[in-house]
């Protein structure tokens, strides 16, 4: 394992074609009207060349945005329950999938893995091949670096591929499963030799020190950066929706007659109905607490309980925020300032 | 079945065996396994809680409300309010529902032996409590004074009913019901007033005493100060949270507080673990 291949443009195309026509489930980046998101390909020419990243994270792949926890059949008086199987659920290959969404992962199975195993993300995620490109390029919402992250980070990826100016890769297999893939399906490489990736790596600034961050919201409870952060927030949880590594989630009925579904969806901890009692009472009444708890439970609370961040630095939710809520400026200005 | 391949949000299948009417709107279950061997495996600790499906509506989160002490069923009691405790409230005894746990930590009632213990709860909040209380009188031998202080708005709304009799009559137990004002009938024998200024005329002894308060949040907010007034400390206050659950496995992030899950590190806490913890609850 850990073997370097350099591939030629022509073999890295032929090496995609050839897992798309052994009919693997093959998702990658595709363009779609104004957005690029992960698409099951059906051709090598799909894959989106110029962008920085997608709107929507991949965690999707293991945390679908709506999923059937088990259906149920009333029958008079008795019920009879029935469960998904799980072994359905086909090997599945993300094909250019960025450093920083590879890294959601961790969190995500730290959360559904804490305490009780959540089977349902478990099967999900064995099923992943995660073949990541490294960042060459990146915009101002990117800050990876600060979150102990970067644009050629290879943790939990099966394999790294890095573009280099000439169209050729460099390829770096990085677990048993990535092995596997490049024995099955590369028909074309050479040993990577004297090639330095890092000369090809977007430059990504650090922008805050996430320990100094960690310390500093460990008493700010009561700050009023919070109510003056939060004043044009919507609630409208784009930002969690958008997320590789929000796993909050609401449980909800799909009924029909007697028969039905119990279902898990994303929620969002913005939300106002999140934390409401039944009674009417509301732990978190105001946007600005609701703020706050995004991002102590994200900086403070999973650090501190799972040894995860809840944060990757990909920058999506500041890229999707209709009201321009700039997670980086208002880390920074935490870290910074207090 | 190994860990790994249990379905956490599964239900157990309950068969409703009984049903109480308690109190306008409020109703006890009494809950037996379908699966014999399911019921023979299941155990639980006063203070825990579980999930309970009506099927087609969805889930609603209540204590165990019967004691571990009383075997081969469980009890929850709740109050028609959303659409899972409507869809309850229209099931038959005979009827199917789901069930899921236990869940969360428990009182650690091995710890309080050999001390007094009081009870104060209000409103629908006796249930936990009941629990608790049953658990206690069934090994009466391990604790001293036990004295419960418990209200509601009006005599109709007093929950368990034929129980409070029972406990009234045992010369072991303590127990004050009271009403709010405007909330007493004309036979109402009980004081008449609110829990915690009730509590503070009582006045129990806080020597060798834990004290356990399950109410409405203003209950919850009165009694506390009494409680410090008669000398009680923080650590000898326990309490259980009812934030708002889905999963009640520390997963779906609704109940948590701080760094605590009040599904995992609660519901079950004492004053002193609250001054610790964010007023998010």
């Amino acid at each position: 394992m850990m073997e370097n291949l350099h591939i030629s443009k022509r073999g890295l195309e032929k090496w995609l074609t050839q897992m798309i026509e052994a009919d693997m489930h093959v998702f990658g980046p595709v363009h779609t009207s104004e957005k690029v998101d992960f698409q099951r390909l059906t051709s090598s020419e799909e894959v989106a060349t110029d962008y920085v990243q997608t709107t929507q994270s991949v965690k999707r792949f293991a945390f679908p945005k709506a999923e059937v926890l088990f259906s149920y059949q009333k029958n008079g008086k008795e019920t009879t329950l029935e469960e998904p199987d799980l072994k359905q659920i086909p090997e599945t290959v993300l094909w250019k999938v960025r450093p920083c969404d590879v890294a959601g992962f961790a969190p995500l199975s730290g959360i559904f893995n804490w305490d009780y195993t959540d089977k349902f993300y478990n099967a999900r995620r064995e099923k992943l091949i995660l073949i990541s490109f490294s960042c060459t390029t990146c915009d101002e919402a990117c800050f990876c670096t600060s979150v102990h992250g970067g644009p050629g980070n290879t943790a939990g990826s099966d394999i790294q591929i890095t573009e280099l100016p000439d169209g050729s890769v460099l390829v770096e297999v990085l677990t048993e499963k990535g092995s596997s893939i490049v024995k099955r399906f590369v028909t074309e490489s050479e040993p990577a030799g004297e090639w330095v990736k890092e000369n090809y790596l977007a430059d990504v600034p650090v922008r805050f020190n996430r320990e100094e961050l960690h310390q500093k919201l460990a008493t700010a409870f009561d700050s009023s950066v919070w109510k003056e952060q939060s004043e044009r927030c919507l609630g409208c949880g784009v930002c969690a929706f958008v997320c590789p590594t929000c796993a909050c989630f609401d449980i909800q009925e799909d009924a029909k007659g007697s028969s039905g579904r119990r279902i898990r969806c994303w929620d969002s901890c913005g939300f106002s109905l999140f934390t409401l009692h039944t009674s009417g009472h509301n732990p978190r009444t105001t946007q600005s607490a609701r703020w706050r708890q995004r991002i102590l439970h994200k900086f403070s609370y999973m650090p501190d309980r799972l040894n995860q961040t809840g944060c990757t630095g990909c920058g999506r939710c500041s890229r999707a925020c209709p009201v321009d809520m700039n997670i980086l400026e208002h880390l920074t200005s935490i870290a910074n300032h207090g | 079945m190994d860990e790994m391949s249990t379905n956490i949000y599964l239900p157990h299948l309950m068969v409703i065996e009984k049903i109480t009417n308690e109190a306008p709107g409020v109703k006890t279950f009494r809950l037996k396994f379908k699966d014999e061997q399911e019921g023979e495996a299941f155990q639980f600790k006063a203070g825990q809680f579980g999930e309970y499906s009506a099927f087609g509506e969805g889930e609603s989160t209540f204590c165990i409300a019967s004691s571990p002490t009383r075997k081969g069923y469980i009890e929850c009691t709740f109050r028609q309010a959303g659409r899972v405790t409507t869809g309850l409230s229209k099931l038959e005894e005979g009827n199917t529902i789901g069930f899921r746990g236990p869940f969360g930590n428990t009182f650690p009632m091995e710890e309080w032996k050999g001390k007094n213990i009081l009870f104060v709860a209000g409103g629908i909040a006796l249930p936990p409590m009941r629990c608790v209380i049953w658990n206690a009188l069934d090994t009466r031998e391990n604790f001293k004074n036990i004295t419960i202080v418990y209200g509601a708005k009006s005599v109709n709304d007093l929950v368990y009913k034929e129980e409070l009799k029972e406990w009234d009559e045992r010369p072991d137990v303590n127990l004050i019901t009271t009403v709010d004002p405007g909330g007493e009938t004309p036979d109402w024998k009980g004081k008449v007033g609110f829990v915690p200024s009730v509590l503070e005329a009582v006045a129990p002894d806080s020597e060798n005493t834990i004290a356990v308060v399950c109410g409405p949040p203003i209950m919850i907010k009165f009694t506390f100060p009494v409680l410090e007034k008669l000398g009680f400390k923080d650590e000898n206050i326990y309490t259980t949270l009812e934030n708002r659950m889905k999963c009640g496995v520390g997963k779906c992030g609704r109940c948590n507080v701080g760094k605590l899950y009040v599904c995992k590190d609660g519901p079950v806490f004492t004053k002193a673990q609250l001054n610790d913890l964010p007023p998010e609850y």
